[in-house]
């Protein structure tokens, strides 16, 4: 009885020494992108990054990927009173500015009716549709585009 | 005959006193005019008033003619007050009207100044558009402009607004504050 009682407490010590060992050795490898600098030091600011020079249509890497914005649009308001992107990307506008014209799916609110203008729920573009700055990846990323897109 | 010819240069003397009184009290009007006037050309007396201050100002802030990469920034009067003197004098007497109404109350309450500010922003619109934007190309002269250094979107809407006569207003509405709510399809002037 008493060395059926030791294995006991000999096996528990051995499971919790190497799971203490194993989160160590995680610790060592996951880290938060301050990188080593304790939590109540001050982080190296990271290197400002410039956005991409209007361009054209850029690639999409997945099939439900919202188009990317490929300009800048610093200072463009979207609140209550206007949306500036619809300025040049609403119906009305996009021929005569050569804009895209914002997706037909975007007239269609959560209940499935089509409405006349755009749905309040995708009123605000850059919920989705982001422009992009020449920022290198901050961790290693091996994401492939799916052959659909490429 | 001998007092006669004192007496005439005395007068003589006296009339060049009162002209150079009246010279100086020209100058010291002409001065303080000129003073006046120019006390009330800069932005600490724009927002003065809590209307403009806590409205306008604000919204104002937050755009590129307040805060910029090259460090320009233009205030209030560069915009909304004449440089040439004949359309100056006329924006000033025009402002008149504008302390009644402060005197008034008109836009006291944000309610109130959101209530009036599509009548108001409609007024700067056309104003601006009857003088050709005269305001904006204190600065920005178009005949100034490199277009090939601008984004592809702004060389093309410049060179096909240009070339059919657009005014800057006509694109560049609520660039500097809020767009009013109510704008109907006739406020938009930037079709081509």
């Amino acid at each position: 009885m008493k060395i059926r009682l030791w294995l006991i407490m000999w096996a528990a010590l051995v499971i919790v020494a190497v799971g203490a060992w194993s989160g160590v050795a995680m610790a060592e490898e996951v880290r938060t992108l301050r990188g080593a600098v304790p939590l109540d030091g001050a982080d190296q600011a990271p290197e400002m990054a410039k956005w991409m020079p209007d361009s054209h249509t850029l690639p999409r890497n997945y099939l439900q990927q919202p188009p990317l914005i490929p300009h800048q649009i610093d200072g463009y308001k979207i609140d209550l009173r206007q949306n500036k992107c619809m300025t040049c990307h609403s119906w009305a506008k996009a021929k005569e500015t050569h804009a895209t014209k914002v997706s037909l799916t975007h007239f269609r609110n959560r209940f499935g009716t089509e409405l006349s203008d755009v749905s309040p729920q995708r009123y605000f573009c850059t919920q989705c549709h982001v422009p992009q700055r020449d920022a290198k990846p901050l961790v290693e990323n091996s994401f492939r585009p799916v052959d659909a897109v490429r | 005959m001998s007092q006669d010819q004192d007496r005439a240069p005395r007068s003589f003397r006296s009339q060049w006193k009162i002209l150079g009184g009246f010279f100086f009290l020209g100058v010291l009007f002409w001065g303080g005019f000129h003073w006046a006037l120019a006390a009330t050309n800069n932005e600490t007396f724009c927002i003065s008033c809590h209307e403009m201050k806590d409205n306008v100002y604000k919204e104002y802030r937050e755009t590129v003619h307040y805060y910029n990469p090259s460090g320009v920034r233009a205030t209030c009067p560069d915009c909304h007050v004449p440089k040439a003197w004949q359309h100056m004098i006329v924006r000033k007497i025009q402002a008149s009207n504008e302390l009644w109404h402060k005197f008034k109350g008109t836009i006291d309450t944000p309610e109130k100044f959101e209530g009036k500010r599509l009548e108001l922003a409609r007024n700067v619109w056309s104003a601006m558009k009857s003088t050709d934007s005269r305001e904006c190309r204190n600065c920005h002269d178009f005949k100034s402009m490199d277009f090939t250094r601008q984004g592809s979107r702004a060389f093309d809407f410049h060179e096909r607004g240009f070339s059919k006569d657009k005014t800057c207003i006509d694109c560049h509405k609520g660039i500097a504050h809020s767009l009013p709510k109510g704008m109907t399809a006739a406020d938009d002037t930037s079709h081509f």
